[in-house]
């Protein structure tokens, strides 16, 4: 994902952030730390949701400017929820996705913001999506984005394997996110994790003090 | 890179030098360094087998990343004077005096330059050491430090994978890895990985070519 630009120029209020989503066997977790801010020096939330849920089984996760990014997940929304009444069945996450690559792409020139989407259904199980900044759609067994996300490529890549078991996965998820957290300045707070299977969906929060930490700390 | 307070970013576009990625780590009794080996002129790579670590004395080193002219030529200018300098002292110059004469040079011409370094050595006094001198010229020591443009996508890996009281052959496979995940996903980084180690014995190199670099599951 096209995340090593520092979201400083957007303006307002940014998330510069980490956010990632991995597959595992069975489901895929979506997470993301829980700071936004104004610039690089002021933290305007230290608590703040970027995972959205956008419809039973598929979340979103934003990057970039929050203003945008909560117009487009909100809009998102409603198409979803009238596309799955149409079509009498829960939506595809591919067509969640491509809902938000839709406006993305069409409105290129005024968003800024990235997006992943990930969730599960009955047609592909487990999948991840990820929207860019222009409105490129693309899946992934797992990806990252946002501010923080540039720290960690060496981790994810050494460390991620496909079919991992949920343990596993929740391991990885955590340390990848508190690794970026201690090194990006406008990532931090908790971190916040979503578990989609078929059966439920299971959000779990890993306060600052139960963050896993590394030799110099 | 360490900066402190607002990025000095007026004709600086990147905090982070470009066109590298650089790594030394202490152990017990020496240390390693590493460095990939492309030199980039815009797209083209200029030189694909570069070697990117210098020697400044027998037993102290420097990792170059930045403008290879820059480093280049404040490289020439310390080993003169490091070696002028243990000259008159009639033995062996500490690594902190060759990391001290980075920093001078580094910071008194910072406007003109665009230098990051790690130096790293083994001296009698405190044995193995690594000290960074990035952009800006400040110096630190640190247990492991890395550097240049590729070195932002392993922060999480070094965080991560180091532990404090690695061998020499940890520290090597620590490092190769490093770097290989490194160049990876650095379109600055790439060719192959160089090696040495440091210590009282010396200094061993190694290089790495492009087929026998670590391979993880999904590059």
């Amino acid at each position: 994902m096209d995340s090593h630009h520092s979201y400083s120029q957007v303006k307002g209020v940014s998330t510069g952030t980490t956010i990632l989503a991995v597959k595992f066997n069975g489901g895929v977790i979506i997470g993301s730390d829980s700071r936004a801010s104004m610039g690089e020096s002021y933290v305007s939330s230290k608590t703040i949701n970027k995972l959205i849920q956008v419809h039973d089984r598929i979340f979103c996760c934003i990057a970039g400017s929050l203003a945008d990014a909560q117009a487009v997940t909100k809009m998102a929304k409603f198409q979803l929820s009238f596309h799955s009444i149409q079509m009498e069945s829960p939506p595809l996450v591919k067509a969640a996705a491509s809902i938000m690559r839709e406006l993305c792409y069409n409105n290129k020139e005024e968003l800024q913001a990235g997006f992943i989407t990930a969730g599960w259904d009955r047609k592909k199980g487990p999948q991840i999506y990820v929207v860019s900044l222009g409105g490129m759609l693309l899946s992934q067994p797992y990806t990252i984005g946002g501010s923080g996300s540039t720290y960690i490529y060496g981790y994810v890549d050494a460390k991620f394997k496909p079919d991992m078991s949920l343990e596993e996965a929740t391991q990885f998820s955590t340390n990848a996110l508190a690794l970026a957290m201690g090194r990006d300045n406008v990532s931090g707070g908790v971190v916040h994790l979503v578990v989609i299977t078929e059966a439920e969906v299971k959000h779990v929060v890993v306060p600052g003090n139960k963050l896993p930490k590394f030799h110099d700390e | 890179s360490l900066q402190f307070g607002t990025p000095r970013s007026v004709f600086i576009t990147s905090l982070i030098p470009v066109g590298t990625s650089i790594m030394a780590v202490e152990f017990e009794g020496g240390v390693v360094i590493g460095a990939d080996s492309r030199t980039t002129t815009g797209a083209y790579i200029a030189n694909r087998v570069t070697d990117k670590l210098t020697p400044i004395h027998e037993r102290i080193f420097c990792c170059r990343s930045g403008s290879a002219a820059d480093t280049q030529a404040i490289a020439d200018a310390v080993t003169y004077q490091l070696g002028f300098h243990s000259i008159e002292l009639d033995e062996a110059p500490l690594v902190q005096t060759a990391a001290s004469l980075f920093r001078e040079m580094c910071y008194r011409y910072r406007e003109e330059l665009m230098a990051g370094i790690i130096v790293a050595g083994w001296d009698p006094r405190r044995g193995g050491q690594v000290y960074t001198v990035p952009v800006g010229g400040m110096m630190t020591r640190q247990p492991v430090s890395v550097g240049g443009s590729g070195s932002s996508y392993i922060y999480g890996y070094v965080d991560s994978n180091y532990r404090a009281g690695m061998s020499k052959e940890e520290c090597l496979k620590f490092t190769a890895e490093a770097l290989t995940l490194a160049m990876e996903r650095d379109g600055s980084s790439g060719g192959v990985v160089r090696l040495a180690v440091v210590s009282e014995q010396g200094v061993e190199r190694q290089v790495i070519l492009g087929n026998q670099l670590p391979k993880f599951s999904t590059v």
